[in-house]
């Protein structure tokens, strides 16, 4: 009998190891790609600092959504409603803060409970009375839709106060004073954290080494940290060279890590994993696969309340077309990610990607001068092909 | 023909020579001959991943002609399918271990689905009720033609594709280990309707783990090992020994099918009384009648029983009320009463349920081996909520040397793996959640004799380390190998009791008959 501790610990190829990860880097390799195709054919005005910042500030409210998303995908089902809960929270928040003048802070907390209790009524439906999420959320979708509109008098509601709108609009302050263009503060903020991910990618290989089980290329793990390196600080150059780092970047950022964290290192995001990857089989190994599915449901409509309440912000009005259609850019910026329609895979850093990478072709796109229609047509095949080769890749 | 001892017998209806197939650097196939004469039945047997369904995907086209090398004979003609329409077209049909019925279509809608009798383009109700009818009587089956598929139980449903492949005119019926998911009676009627066929000159091939089955029915048995032919055994020879085939089909000497064990009995440390549990959707059916159990440590209980006796149901009732509804009854271990009001508590009480299907309801199959076997104790390789990747993996590592579940590491799909290594991960995740108490449900069915040896081991293992061990098989030749004590289950109620020493398929059922003898 051989003994079976002996493949684990041999260190692959460096060709061996890209293959076998090549899931997970092609996505990111598909978004260097298109970047650098819009940065040629735009002749170089996709990079430009203040084309950067617009690129965060236009997807901050998407890529947060996708982060709940993902995990109601993962668990296999589906939330339609995102785009008009966002929606309705935006005209809630408008009402409260403009019309009955409450502070901003009250606001947003209320906002927020609103989102987790618009959850965790669609969850109840979904998890303990099993009607398909599809459905349920179908109907979420025409109910906040409307109410959005009766509350509003399908009329916008502005302007909101400013420090509401430093929530989108906002930016860290500086402390040191800004030298040669530079935005000194924020380009140190992006440094810090290209440094604190490198120094976790670091301390991980460590100990998988001291355990014997590191599987990674050393050439290989120093290239990927001097690209994140590189990636990171060229990213917070160009935003420090505009006006700074955007504070709903920081929320970006804080969410990425947490919900990162969640997915991939905690018992419930493993449990999440398993509910969507087999649920029958889940559930009998102990899992209380209703209440995770209720959880997921919860957390969705508090983060599609935060969405809502950043396009407040950054429109600097609520009105009744807001969120119009997010629910299906998150849901594609979470397929292009490599989830699955059928549950149980899906990675917090794909759907980031995915949506990264929608938002930099609706961005392109635009400066090219392409119209909304032969957009929507290219963003469709997009989202198609991008499954596909998925589809195909998991088939080999 | 080039074998001289089949010229004296009817003439082969099918000549498979020199068949090798390969999957990019695996060859599943080398050089495989294999020749079936008409109007016999020819078993095919071998292990798990031997190439017994490859060999069959080959003969019915869905490995093209050109995919492989060798050649095909039918009817004395060389052949070239290039699907599994030019093989049906010749009367060559497969019936799949996974039946390819559709549930909620009738029986005559599902027999006739892809050649409906047909007036210019306009399906003939009547014409196909008519025919359905005949086909039916001809399988055995009481059935309405209009009765839906997912009303019948799988032994029916089993005759159906049967009468499927006879509407399509079949002279080589090949079966797929079709009693693999039937009880004894069901089976036994199958094996009847193969032996009625071959009367009426209708030639079979049958795929099967079950070598007395294969006894009693087979003319002639092919083994296939690694790809390879071992060999043919002609039963009209003299009598087949079970034991030649299995030492064919393995390569190696099994001591006997259960390994030797020296029961060391403890006291009771298990104990169910009064357990019933009713039926889900209809509530006046009482599917557990009262059923009460003991079992020692070091022991191993079997529950014996007909399908739908209530085994599993009593099995998953008790772990964590994971079937049925209104559920009473009282479980103590060491004397102590345990609350198993749902699965979580019932883990963490001491319990561990095998399910007795593993792809559907043991492992998360896109998965890999190592977050399979944390999942029912993640508490193990975490502290506050966090995993610890390292400890996780380790604990993985260590089940797979223990259990010796062959793949190239822990991060492999479960997926990917063989039933018998499938179902060792299976054992992993529960032997990881450290049970006091463990119901295996059909430990080993579906996996090849080489496997089921190892499981023997691993139960044999865990009763010799104080554990209440409870099997439950529709295999009783299992059942009296492994077990201390069977339990005879029928109708929801126990009904019958044998030690290890006396026990034997014919008491076994007996105590199952004299009870039926009893209702009617």
């Amino acid at each position: 009998m051989s003994t079976p501790q002996e493949a684990i610990t041999a260190p692959q190829s460096a060709a061996g190891f890209l293959k076998d990860n090549l899931r997970d880097f092609g996505m990111l390799i598909s978004l260097v790609a298109i970047v650098i195709f819009f940065q040629i054919a735009t002749g170089g005005v996709l990079l430009k600092p203040l084309n950067v910042t617009n690129i965060v500030l236009q997807n901050s409210y998407i890529v947060i959504m996708a982060l709940g998303m993902l995990m109601v995908i993962v668990t296999g089902h589906i939330d339609l409603s995102v785009g008009s809960v966002a929606g309705f929270i935006g005209g809630l928040a408008g009402l409260m803060m403009v019309k009955l003048g409450m502070n901003f802070a009250v606001v947003i907390v209320a906002c927020l409970a609103v989102g987790a209790l618009i959850g965790a009524i669609q969850g109840y439906f979904v998890a303990y009375f099993k009607i398909p999420s599809f459905i349920v959320t179908l109907a979420g979708m025409l109910v906040f839709r409307g109410l959005m509109i009766a509350i509003l008098g399908s009329q916008a509601i502005g302007p909101f106060p400013p420090i509401f709108q430093k929530l989108s609009s906002g930016y860290v302050v500086e402390l040191i004073s800004s030298a040669g263009g530079l935005y000194i503060t924020s380009f140190l903020l992006g440094l810090v954290l290209a440094i604190i991910l490198i120094m976790q990618n670091l301390a991980g290989r460590k100990r998988r080494i001291s355990h014997g089980v590191e599987t990674e290329p050393f050439g290989f793990f120093v290239a990927k940290n001097l690209l994140i390196l590189a990636g990171v600080g060229y990213i917070a150059f160009l935003i420090s060279s505009h006006r700074g780092m955007p504070n709903v970047l920081i929320i970006m950022a804080v969410l990425i890590a947490a919900y990162s964290f969640l997915t991939t290192r905690t018992v419930i995001g493993r449990q999440i994993y398993a509910v969507g990857g087999n649920a029958r089989a889940a559930e009998l190994s102990g899992i209380k696969t209703t209440r995770l599915v209720f959880f997921t449901f919860v957390n969705m409509g508090v983060l599609a309340a935060l969405g809502g309440l950043v396009v407040a912000a950054r429109l600097n009005s609520a009105t009744p077309k807001a969120g119009a259609g997010f629910e299906l850019d998150v849901i594609a910026a979470c397929f292009i990610g490599g989830a699955s329609a059928y549950g149980g895979v899906g990675k917090v850093t794909g759907a980031v990607i995915g949506a990264f990478l929608m938002g930099v072709m609706n961005n392109g796109m635009s400066i090219l001068g392409i119209g909304i229609d032969y957009q929507q047509v290219i963003k469709g095949l997009v989202l198609l092909g991008a499954v596909c080769v998925d589809v195909y890749n998991q088939r080999r | 023909m080039l074998d001289p001892v089949s010229l004296p017998e009817k003439p082969p209806i099918l000549e498979m020579r020199g068949i090798s197939k390969s999957f990019g650097a695996v060859k599943a196939l080398s050089d495989v001959s294999f020749t079936v004469r008409e109007g016999e039945i020819h078993a095919l047997v071998g292990e798990n991943g031997a190439g017994k369904s490859t060999l069959m995907k080959v003969l019915s086209g869905v490995y093209p002609h050109g995919s492989y090398e060798g050649s095909i004979l039918f009817d004395g003609e060389e052949r070239h399918f290039h699907n599994i329409n030019n093989s049906e077209a010749l009367g060559i049909i497969i019936i799949h271990q996974e039946l390819a019925l559709i549930p909620l279509m009738s029986i005559a809608e599902n027999i006739f689905l892809t050649h409906p009798p047909a007036r210019h383009g306009i399906i003939d109700r009547g014409e196909r009720h008519r025919r359905t009818q005949a086909l039916l009587a001809k399988v055995g089956l009481s059935e309405q033609p209009d009765t839906l598929i997912t009303n019948i139980g799988v032994g029916k449903q089993q005759l159906v594709e049967i009468a499927k492949a006879l509407s399509k005119d079949v002279r080589l019926l090949i079966l797929d280990e079709p009693t693999a998911s039937l009880n004894e009676t069901d089976s036994a009627a199958l094996l009847e309707l193969l032996k009625e066929f071959r009367s009426h000159g209708i030639t079979s091939i049958l795929i099967s783990h079950k070598l007395n089955e294969i006894s009693e029915v087979a003319d002639r048995i092919t083994v296939l090992r690694d790809g390879r032919t071992v060999g043919t055994l002609d039963c009209h020879a003299g009598p087949v020994d079970e034991d030649e085939i299995v030492r064919r089909m393995v390569d190696r000497d099994l001591e006997s099918r259960y390994p030797k064990r020296e029961p060391k009995i403890g006291d009771v440390i298990f104990e169910v009384e009064n357990w019933s549990a009713y039926h889900p959707m209809h509530s006046d059916r009482q599917v557990v009648k009262n059923v009460s159990l003991k079992v020692r440590a070091g022991e191993i209980v079997g529950i014996s029983g007909l399908m739908g006796a209530g085994r599993t149901e009593f099995a998953m009732s008790l772990f964590g009320r994971s079937w049925g509804r209104h559920i009473t009854g009282t479980a103590k271990l060491h004397g102590k009463e345990l609350d198993l009001s749902d699965v979580h508590k019932a883990i963490k009480a001491g319990l561990a349920y095998v399910t007795e299907d593993r792809k559907q309801l043991g492992l998360i199959l896109p998965e890999d081996i190592r977050k399979n076997v944390s999942l029912a104790h993640l508490g193990g390789v975490s502290s506050r909520g966090v995993i610890d990747d390292i400890a996780e993996m380790k604990v993985a590592q260590e089940f797979r040397g223990r259990m010796r579940i062959r793949s190239h590491n822990v991060y492999q799909e479960t997926g990917k793996l063989s039933g018998g290594n499938q179902q060792k991960v299976v054992l992993s995740k529960w032997l990881f959640t450290g049970p006091e108490v463990l119901i295996l449900d059909e430990p080993t069915r579906g996996i090849d004799v080489g496997a089921k040896y190892e499981i023997y081991m691993i139960i044999n293992e865990l009763a010799d380390a104080g554990k209440a061990v409870i099997v439950i098989s529709s295999e009783m030749p299992e059942l009296i190998g492994i077990c201390d004590r069977i339990v005879v289950m029928h109708e929801g109620a126990f009904v019958g009791e044998v030690s290890g020493e006396g026990a034997t398929q014919e008491n076994i059922m007996r105590a199952i008959m004299r009870r039926k003898g009893r209702e009617e």
